[in-house]
């Protein structure tokens, strides 16, 4: 056991790749000072990464998984851990075909070399498959082996080296000490250390680190078996760890390389076996390791017959033995995404936690310069530690999704696709009234949230032509055409919308207005009543945020937010409040229902159930009232995402029902539709150029790229300020940009509709590439029925981002024209926006 | 020349081996199972001598009906047929163990050859064979770490050889075993009983096909609840954890002092 130092800046819990890449990082970023505490020996403590078949294929459909992923391959290449062995993922069904088309869009959109080949091609490369049984292949090069546990030694070694870093192995965390709230004490078998930074970088054991500190980290230790058969003769005459391409065999969920003398062979089709963390046996009482469990054959028997399919060549053979096979654990997460970050929590904790080999390094430098800086180089929101609501950190829900998301890791998974488990665990006071009009429901943060209305399907009818149907199975999947109708319901009439999962902040206080003018790009120096809509920005310029301000009264204002990162957005402004608690936050998100109510109607509509004026000059365009509707007490927002004359009607949760009743009693002489979040989020907002937070809006992008910077620049500082008056100084390197399909015929015979990922490239069909290296993307994509057109949305280099251009869009493996019909902010849809300001 | 191997259901342990909170048994939570060396190497040379010279293997075990897990591995390795003689649990003492046995033979033929591991993995009483092979009338050699049988002599119902390549007292198989003092070798007439040593072989490693066999294939079930025999488990306990942890004795060649007198002191220079 090493001595421990009484005293560290930080401590890093867990030598995996995860924990040594963090030391590594920080070394590099000038921490001294560094305590990293490993309860296992060392080289090879008994984690996750002592077994893993260490294989990483870059191209992910995530952008911040691939840039990870691609990160961490150059760090592994640096320190001469990595081999080149090229991999391909081969398809047996048709829909994998599909899918590989699609895989193909994210390596051109993300950058990374690849190709679809035939099965001849597959067995050329990988001569001991069966390529009577395959129908394509997606072959990338740059498929790699790495040695996680060497790269780790070495990265230890180079901190170490530094005089960064103090070692300890052998040494076991037993308590995590915090007073009020904060992280003082790191106790372990050997003695503590005092610190008020600890990063819980121990894989599996992660929850149960975090617990000791009175946090929580959603996984869960999960089964991944795998067994390594051989000798193989071929194998052994290689000579080497690994002569030949890795295979995936999607449709089998399984994968198949050479290890040495063996195949290994790896599965995700069993069924999901999770284990708890304070279960996971100690290094002494495990037979093989504490992350390498018995091997339970039974499930992984069905995967036998389709290894020996595929590799019956090598696999049938009378020496060919079962060596080795374990029920290996590795980390699922309620969404399949790495916990990364500060605890929202516990203040001074920090998670590394649910990271794969192929992204560790990535994931190291990530934490480093966010634990230095206060962000890093890639967006992390889909990453993001604070990003799960209270509910969602719970056992039983990461255990349910857990279990539903474990077979989807080689699935076929649509970006709209929702999930089965967890569902119902939020529900607006108008659902009872949603679900009688047929709602289907999308979630956003638990939340239920009606897609579309099937009541709405007579609307089909009356809108004709003007609607596009999807002929194209995995087009129509998660889809449908009523989401159209209901938007010209909207346009034409009026429609309600609901709202309810939009996370709500009260802030108040004599500091109220400087701490939010901190926080925030916009001017919120107005008068009281006035909604001022504003990126929030992270300290390098990025978006963190985009929000809406209410002034309610001098010292009080309603922050208003989406569902989808209200608790990532909670978190940053709370963790931001004033020390000195001259404001104060309250989350009022369970207090307050809203419903939308837009529409040329809408005025109409609305004054029928108030005596209050409702009138342009009572209620101007960007201010807020608050009114009575049929006697509930209503916070009236003359605001609209969807760009028509209207209100967010927000009040109390229990009076919600009569609100929805009593505008769907108004609207009715007035036709009247409820519509769906497909309308808010997708339809509406796309032809109104509105942007969204994760979709065009991230932290690699500024609010001059976005169109979205500012007449002035307030006086007050804010945070991300420097960053932001620099980039109005220079020319930005790409701008937000409106693109139309121009033809959407498909070699099939039908129309095809991008879905959003797709790369944007030349009419030469080269890949286009901003000056920092960022390649264009569809940030969003949907029909924009008052406009007739499908509309994308994507960042484009100066030279392309120019009204009129004609590029293509690459939408599985084939390319359709596309036109820039607005480069920046006007919308295509009432660019002068009168209706909304009628 | 048919053969039964008896095996036993053990728990596979890492370094420690966990008990139950009562003391009075392994605590198998956490653990897999698996069948010890010694029996895994009678599985194999059953496998390769029934090869040589034709016949049958059958592996018998009594256990739990989990136990059915160790005969498919039997099964997957080339064996032909497995019997499980179901008494719920593997905690038997040896007498109860070996009328379990007896009643899974029962209804087998009587094999040529009878094949036990020396002593289980677990409990390691080394009582079983003999008490089997006794009640069989059989012979019985212990601690077996080799053998051979005569090429072609497999005899019908324990005839001697055609080709009169017999031993001393007519014998067909060759047993042999390491004492200090060197080798034993046993001349045996079938049918015969042996217990054999890890190291007598290398076993192999079960194919996929192998697996896939043995996954479908049926298992001859018996029931028996034997009268518990003489011997009781009246507590386990975990011997003192003396083993130090890794002393570093210093890095790169500054260590090598220290090596030396540590190999001094053991006496090896
Ligand atoms: C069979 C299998 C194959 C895989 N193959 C691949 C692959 O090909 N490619 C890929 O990218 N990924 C693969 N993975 C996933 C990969 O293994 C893990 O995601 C990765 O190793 C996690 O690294 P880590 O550093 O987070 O965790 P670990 O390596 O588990 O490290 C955590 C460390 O924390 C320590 N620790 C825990 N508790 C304490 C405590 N109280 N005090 C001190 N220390 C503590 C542990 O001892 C451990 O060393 C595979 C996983 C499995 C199971």
């Amino acid at each position: 056991m090493t001595e421990i130092p009484e005293r560290a800046d930080i401590v890093v819990v867990g030598a995996g790749i995860v924990g040594n890449s963090v030391c590594h990082h920080l070394a590099e970023l000038g921490w001294r000072n560094i305590v990293l505490i490993e309860k296992g020996p060392l080289p090879d403590p008994g984690g996750s990464t002592g077994h893993a078949s260490n294989f990483i294929f870059p191209v992910d459909h995530s952008r911040e998984i691939t840039a990870l992923t691609t990160d961490s391959m150059r760090q592994y290449e640096k320190l001469g851990t990595l081999i080149s062995c090229g991999g391909v993922e081969v398809a047996r069904e048709p829909a994998r075909v599909e899918e590989l088309k699609r895989r193909m869009a994210s390596a051109r959109a993300w950058g990374v070399d690849a190709e679809l080949i035939d099965p001849g091609r597959v067995a050329e490369l990988v001569p001991f498959v069966d390529p009577d049984i395959l129908l394509a292949g997606f072959w990338t090069p740059s498929v790699a082996v790495v040695d996680p546990l060497r790269a780790g030694a070495l990265m230890r070694e180079q901190a170490i080296a530094d005089g960064a870093l103090t070692v300890a192995a052998s040494t076991t965390v037993t308590g995590i000490r915090t007073d009020g709230g904060r992280v003082q004490r790191v106790c372990t078998d050997a003695g503590d250390v005092e610190t008020s930074l600890v990063v819980v970088a121990c894989g599996v054991w992660s929850p149960r680190i975090a617990r000791l500190a009175g946090g929580q980290i959603p996984l869960t230790p999960a089964v991944h078996q795998m067994m390594d058969v051989g000798p193989i003769p071929e194998f052994e005459a290689s000579g080497t760890a690994i002569a030949y391409p890795i295979v995936r065999d999607m449709d089998a969920l399984m994968y198949e390389r050479q290890s040495g003398a063996d195949l290994e062979i790896g599965s995700y089709a069993h069924r999901p076996i999770l284990h708890e963390p304070d279960e996971i046996p100690s290094l002494a009482a495990a037979a093989l390791s504490p992350t390498q469990l018995p091997f339970t054959s039974e499930d992984f028997d069905p995967q036998l017959e389709q290894a020996l399919e595929l590799f019956g060549s090598i696999l049938d053979r009378p020496d060919a033995g079962v060596r080795h096979a374990i029920n290996g654990l590795l980390s699922l997460t309620p969404d399949g995404a790495p916990v990364l970050g500060p605890s929202p929590e516990v203040d001074g904790l920090w998670s590394a936690a649910a990271v794969w080999i192929k992204e560790g390094p990535g994931v190291g430098r990530m934490m480093a310069e966010w634990l230095t800086h206060g962000d890093c180089e890639f967006d992390m929101h889909g990453a993001d530690i604070a990003r799960f609501y209270p509910h969602q950190r719970t056992r039983e829900h990461v255990r349910a999704r857990a279990n539903e998301g474990f077979n989807k890791t080689y699935g076929i998974v649509h970006p709209r696709e929702q999930w089965e488990s967890a569902r119902g665990r939020k529900l607006s006071p108008f659902h009872a009234r949603e679900r009688a009009a047929g709602a289907v429901f999308f979630e956003v943060g638990g939340w239920e949230r009606p897609h579309w209305y099937e009541s709405n399907r007579d609307l089909l009818e009356e809108f004709g032509d003007r609607i596009h149907d999807r002929p194209h199975e995995w087009d129509a999947r998660w889809w449908s055409p009523i989401v159209e109708a209901e938007h010209l319901a909207l346009r034409e009439r009026a429609a309600m919308i609901d709202l309810t999962a939009f996370a709500q902040f009260d802030v108040r206080g004599p500091g109220a207005l400087d701490y939010l003018q901190r926080m925030t790009m916009a001017q919120l120096d107005r008068p009281v009543g006035r909604i001022c809509y504003t990126p929030v920005l992270t300290p390098g310029g990025g978006f963190r945020s985009d929000l809406t301000v209410v002034r309610l009264a001098e010292d009080r204002f309603r922050v208003i937010t989406g569902g989808a990162d209200g608790a990532r957005d909670r978190f940053w402004f709370e963790s931001h409040l004033p020390a000195d608690g001259s404001a104060s936050l309250v989350d009022v998100t369970s207090a307050v229902c809203t419903l939308g109510l837009w529409g040329p109607r809408a005025r109409d509509i609305l004054a029928a159930t108030t005596e209050d004026d409702v009138s342009g000059e009572a209620i101007p365009f960007g201010t807020a009232r608050w009114i009575a509707v049929d006697g509930i007490p209503v916070l009236a927002l003359r605001v609209s995402y969807v760009g028509d004359l209207g209100w967010e009607l927000h009040a109390p949760f229990e009076q919600g029902q009569a609100l929805w009743d009593a505008i769907a009693e108004a609207g009715r002489p007035h036709g009247i539709a409820p519509a769906g979040i497909g309308v808010y989020g997708t339809t509406g907002r796309l032809e109104k150029g509105y942007r969204l937070m994760g979709a065009e809006l991230d932290a690699e992008y500024d609010p001059v790229e976005a169109g979205l910077a500012l007449p002035k620049v307030k006086a007050a500082d804010f945070i991300g300020k420097d960053a932001y008056l620099a980039a109005r100084e220079g020319d930005p390197a790409a701008t937000l940009c409106t693109l139309t399909v121009d033809d959407h015929l498909g070699a099939e015979g039908i129309p095809r509709y991008p879905q959003g990922g797709e790369p944007i490239v030349t009419p030469a069909g080269e890949r286009i590439v901003d000056r920092k290296g960022r390649g264009s993307a569809v940030t969003s994509a949907g029909p924009a029925p008052s406009v007739g057109r499908h509309l994308l949305m994507a960042y484009l280099p100066p030279e392309f981002a120019v009204e009129g251009t004609s590029l293509q869009v690459e939408y599985m493996a084939e390319r359709y024209p596309v036109t820039v019909a607005r480069a920046g902010r006007t919308p295509l849809f009432d660019p002068d926006d009168t209706r909304m300001k009628a | 020349m048919d053969i039964v191997v008896c095996i036993k259901r053990v728990p596979a342990f890492g370094a420690q081996v966990p008990l139950t909170d009562d003391g009075l048994a392994v605590d198998t939570r956490h653990l897999g199972f698996t069948i010890g060396p010694h029996e895994e190497c009678a599985v194999e040379e059953a496998v390769r001598l029934a090869a040589a010279h034709g016949g049958r293997v059958t592996v018998l075990t009594v256990g739990p009906e989990e136990a059915g897990e160790q005969l498919r591995y039997a099964l997957a390795m080339g064996a032909h047929q497995g019997v499980l003689v179901d008494t719920g649990t593997t905690d038997l003492d040896p007498e109860a163990t070996a009328t379990a046995v007896l009643a899974g033979l029962a209804d087998e033929p009587a094999p040529d050859l009878l094949l036990f591991g020396d002593a289980s993995a677990d409990a390691g009483h080394g009582q079983v064979g003999v008490r089997v092979a006794l009640a069989c009338g059989l012979p019985i050699v212990g601690g077996v770490t080799g053998i051979e049988a005569e090429s072609g002599a497999v005899p019908e119902n324990g005839a001697v050889a055609e080709n009169g390549a017999v031993t001393e007292n007519g014998a067909t198989l060759r047993a042999t075993r390491d004492t200090p003092g060197g080798t034993e070798v046993f001349g045996l007439s079938v049918p015969a009983a042996v217990a054999v040593k890890e190291g007598l072989n290398l076993p192999r490693y079960p194919t996929l096909p192998g697996r896939l066999k043995a996954k479908k294939a049926a298992l001859r079930t018996v029931t028996c609840g034997p009268e518990p025999g003489g011997l009781r488990t009246l507590g386990l306990r975990r011997p003192a954890d003396d083993r130090a942890g890794a002393i570093p004795l210093g890095r790169g060649a500054d260590a090598a002092p220290a090596v030396v007198d540590v190999l001094a002191e053991l006496g090896k220079v």
